[in-house]
């Protein structure tokens, strides 16, 4: 049941990533593209998910726990340090460089192109590159 | 490139985005981050948590063949860099998403919606960087 039911939120999410514009890298690129052929649409994606989010979570932590879990398990971390920072602008950078997140290329996988399958291989890769920083310790990133 | 405005259709695929956010963690009360999802499946220590992690992301690559057959609607997807920077940019998004614990999904939906203090440094952060990078590219370089 629990398996279904991550099943269907997985299509409910890719539904939304297909229709809302986010699984298209070249109208993500020109939403950050201010200075030439913007397209603000994906603010309304993020006015959308965030409103439903913004309530929603707030009606399901009534409950005392969810329904297929024990308990809610949610980041309690409240540390801004300079692997949250330095993260998020690499993410950032390489956003703007392909884009592509992997939560828009997971759903664009399903439409068969290659170019999606070679981006989330990378991403796959850089996910190793952390893990090799880590043990190199690099800045300690552990 | 130009593309389409399109605040409807956007503002409705938000809507199911945040849908699936709150279902997840209604059902499994989890954070719906797609970084956290995809990095859970390539380092598994197996079992339940590896499941209902597959179970999710098969669920989004079906999803728009899905809805395609339930209405008709194919997205357009138009891949407008060359595959160098496609790999550039992958490894540089899968190093920092992972180094910064987030993503769009994780930080941008869901941290915003629970008001994260580190959500909110997050997401000006990679939203800056990435429309820096971006007027670069097109502006200064001329790609």
């Amino acid at each position: 049941m629990k398996l279904i039911f991550a099943a269907i939120t997985g299509i409910v999410f890719g539904a939304g990533i297909a229709l809302s514009g986010m699984i298209d890298p070249a109208k993500v690129l020109n939403f950050f593209d201010l200075a030439g052929s913007w397209d603000p649409s994906l603010a309304f994606v993020m006015g959308g998910a965030l409103v439903v989010t913004f309530l929603g979570y707030r009606l399901a932590w009534r409950r005392s726990a969810p329904l297929f879990e024990p308990r809610f398990q949610i980041p309690t971390s409240r540390v801004i340090d300079a692997k949250l920072v330095g993260g998020s602008a690499l993410f950032g950078i390489g956003w703007g460089i392909a884009g592509f997140c992997p939560g828009a290329a997971i759903p664009a996988l399903g439409t068969g192109r290659w170019e999606v399958a070679l981006f989330l291989a990378a991403v796959t890769g850089g996910f190793f590159l952390r893990r090799l920083f880590a043990r190199a310790g690099i800045a300690r990133m552990a | 490139m130009e593309t389409l405005f399109t605040p409807f259709s956007s503002f409705g695929g938000g809507l199911l985005i945040g849908l699936a956010a709150v279902l997840l963690m209604l059902g499994l009360g989890r954070i719906l981050g797609a970084t956290g999802i995809l990095s859970g499946l390539v380092f598994t220590e197996g079992g339940e948590e590896f499941a209902w992690r597959a179970a999710m992301v098969a669920g989004m690559i079906a999803a728009p063949g899905l809805l395609y057959l339930a209405t008709g609607f194919w997205p357009a997807l138009t891949v407008p860099v060359s595959p160098a920077m496609i790999v550039v940019g992958g490894l540089i998004v899968g190093l920092g998403a992972s180094l910064g614990s987030g993503c769009t999904s994780g930080h941008g939906v869901c941290g915003l919606s629970r008001l994260s203090v580190r959500s909110l440094v997050a997401v000006p952060t990679f939203m800056a960087t990435a429309a820096i990078t971006v007027f670069l590219i097109r502006h200064v370089f001329g790609a």
